[in-house]
């Protein structure tokens, strides 16, 4: 049986890419940080820079480890709602309201990973998508998150006491600076021995504990890695939208994730941040057509999985035989 | 008593539906190696047909449980040729992943035209009412559901393992190759399964159109407790399935009886505590 993300690795090239990598890296921080000069909405570039970052996180999982996390909302919804009661309750100043997020989602996903990684393929789906689903009623309870209404009105505060995150373009930059340090983190991870180690799990995971590594081990820190990251992206989404409700802990929000990824291209680095964007981008402007906009999620999964593996990028860089 | 007897009912009436969604997804499981996400969008169509059937044509509750299994089914095999064929070798997350799709188009579909609310389906004349047993009053329309899908489960039971065709079916699932070179058409044997297990599913939609409303998004929640109860069964056998459903879908009942505030989460509670102790499920093979 073939892997996942067979048809969107590219044909392998005699020498590391790493020199692509480097110019498209540049290219994407460029454009990212010429946009609120523009007339783009910059509400709408931060949300995707968030979604942009959580589609990496899932990524460095299924992509490079093979393991196809079904409830990965668990996180990012997890993390909004520590750093926003954080904020808004205990009145933290922001940078601490992040780290009480990112700590919330990193405990979160050594739990969650270590009863996860105990089954694999279809099953790790299932018990992450039935692990966030228990969640969503947790929350859909518990006082702190307020049930149905959320929690809203979230001060943003003075970073640091002196960057003021009211101001629309100090926040841009501030979630921009985030994303590109989770991004590299990523990339980092993946270029690493570490990551060699998970791709080998994912294109073999008995011939790899052959080989001696205890890829338990191994998937555990992948996954964790992921969740961590994915829970940066959640307290930095509390500062956008101002919120943190229900829908970012439902397990529809952990199939967005999934089909950013999938439409990006599976197992390519830039991959998930075009396939957020697009998928934002989608949403923001289809929002008119109700629950059309379901639909035409549903037909772009199908396409995707029947013609349509390797998503965008990973077309793009297939036909120019490189790694993106 | 009389609450807590009630709430054992709840229990297995749930835990038929559980036991009628897992078998089907075990049977199609086994057989084409795949998740099939798209359970429980097909459960809801099965109420919807029969809500159709009713306002449309004016066929009633029992010949909808005959025809709804049927279209729905149909629907499932015309599905299996058109999408699901073209996914035999690759990983099999993908056909979750299609699946998902598939679930999507359809509960979307079903919202845009009906919106979210539930509409009613009254139960036939023939099991309205109840009967006084002494110790509980039961409605004679639960009573039913309960008695028939459990017998529907142990006919689909004996006709896997026990019968010629399900010796095929289950030698087709081990190896495929072999199976053909006896003669027998395993694509065609693929596509009858999954119309076998779309078929229960959509069975268990016409049970539960008179006790739950019909809704569009009747078997997106639903589904995931599925998947619970698949994980803690595990899909290694096809009783393994129905007993896990059933059994399951008491606890529910009891913990709402006992501690309320805990029945949304019991079965997965459960399946972190199963998991902790026997990762491959209660009945599963290790894989």
């Amino acid at each position: 049986m073939s892997t996942i993300t067979q048809n969107s690795v590219p044909a392998p090239t005699t020498r590391r890419p790493v020199r692509d990598e480097m110019i498209a890296f540049a290219l994407m921080t460029i454009v990212l940080a010429v946009v609120p000069f523009t007339g783009v909405y910059p509400f709408f570039v931060m949300q995707g820079l968030c979604f942009a970052l959580l589609a990496c996180a899932f990524n460095l999982l299924i992509g490079y480890g093979g393991l196809l996390s079904f409830g990965h909302a668990m996180f990012l919804g997890t993390a909004g709602y520590v750093s926003a009661h954080a904020l808004k309750v205990w009145e933290l100043p922001p940078e601490l309201g992040i780290v009480a997020g990112v700590v919330a989602a990193f405990g979160l996903s050594v739990i969650t990973g270590l009863i996860a990684i105990r089954r694999q393929g279809i099953y790790f789906a299932m018990i992450t998508l039935a692990l966030s689903q228990l969640l969503y009623f947790i929350y859909l309870q518990a006082p702190f998150t307020h049930g149905e209404d959320g929690i809203q009105g979230i001060p943003q505060g003075k970073m640091f006491g002196i960057i003021d995150l009211q101001h629309t373009t100090t926040l841009y930059f501030v979630i921009l600076i985030g994303f590109l340090i989770g991004f590299l983190i990523i990339y980092r991870a993946i270029n690493s021995p570490f990551g060699e180690v998970l791709k080998a799990i994912r294109e073999n995971e008995p011939r790899a504990i052959s080989l001696g590594y205890k890829t338990d081990q191994y998937k555990l820190l992948a996954f964790i890695l992921s969740g961590t990251l994915a829970g940066f992206a959640g307290a930095l989404k509390v500062f956008v939208a101002q919120n943190a409700s229900l829908t970012d802990v439902h397990w529809s929000m952990s199939g967005e994730i999934v089909l950013m990824t999938l439409v990006g291209g599976l197992g390519t680095i830039f991959g998930p941040v075009v396939g957020a964007f697009v998928i934002i981008a989608m949403q923001q402007y289809l929002a008119g057509f109700g629950q059309w906009v379901t639909v035409i999620q549903g037909v772009i999964f199908v396409a995707c999985v029947l013609t349509f593996r390797r998503g965008i990028v990973g077309e793009i860089g297939h036909y120019f035989k490189r790694s993106l | 008593m009389q609450a807590l007897l009630a709430q054992l009912l709840v229990g297995l009436i749930n835990g038929s539906f559980y036991a009628l969604l897992s078998l089907g997804l075990a049977v199609i499981f086994g057989m084409l190696n795949i998740i099939n996400f798209a359970h429980g969008a097909l459960y809801m169509m099965g109420a919807f047909c029969a809500y159709f059937l009713l306002n449309l044509f004016g066929i009633g509750y029992w010949w909808a449980l005959i025809l709804a299994p049927l279209i729905v089914g149909a629907f499932g095999m015309l599905m299996e040729r058109t999408l699901l064929q073209w996914l035999s070798g690759l990983d099999h997350l993908y056909g979750l992943l299609l699946t998902f799709g598939v679930a999507l188009i359809i509960q979307g579909l079903f919202q845009n035209y009906f919106g979210s609310s539930g509409l009613p389906y009254a139960i036939p004349d023939e099991l309205r009412g109840g009967v006084n047993l002494g110790f509980m009053y039961l409605p004679i329309y639960r009573g039913w559901v309960v008695a028939f899908s459990l017998v529907v489960c142990l006919l689909t039971w004996y006709l896997i393992e026990r019968t010629r065709l399900g010796a095929n079916l289950r030698a087709a699932t081990e190896n495929p190759t072999l199976v053909r070179a006896f003669g027998i058409n395993v694509p065609r044997m693929i596509t009858l399964t999954y119309g076998l297990g779309v078929g229960l599913a959509a069975l268990a939609g016409v049970l539960s159109a008179p006790i739950n409303q019909v809704r569009p998004l009747m078997g997106a929640d639903l589904i995931i407790v599925v998947f619970a109860v698949v994980v803690i069964g595990g899909m290694g056998s096809i009783m393994g399935s129905i007993i896990t459903g059933f059994a399951l879908g008491v606890i529910e009942g009891l913990t709402k009886y006992f501690y309320p505030e805990a029945s949304n989460t019991v079965v997965f509670v459960l399946m972190v505590l199963v998991l902790l102790v026997k990762p491959s499920g209660l009945t599963g093979r290790a894989t």
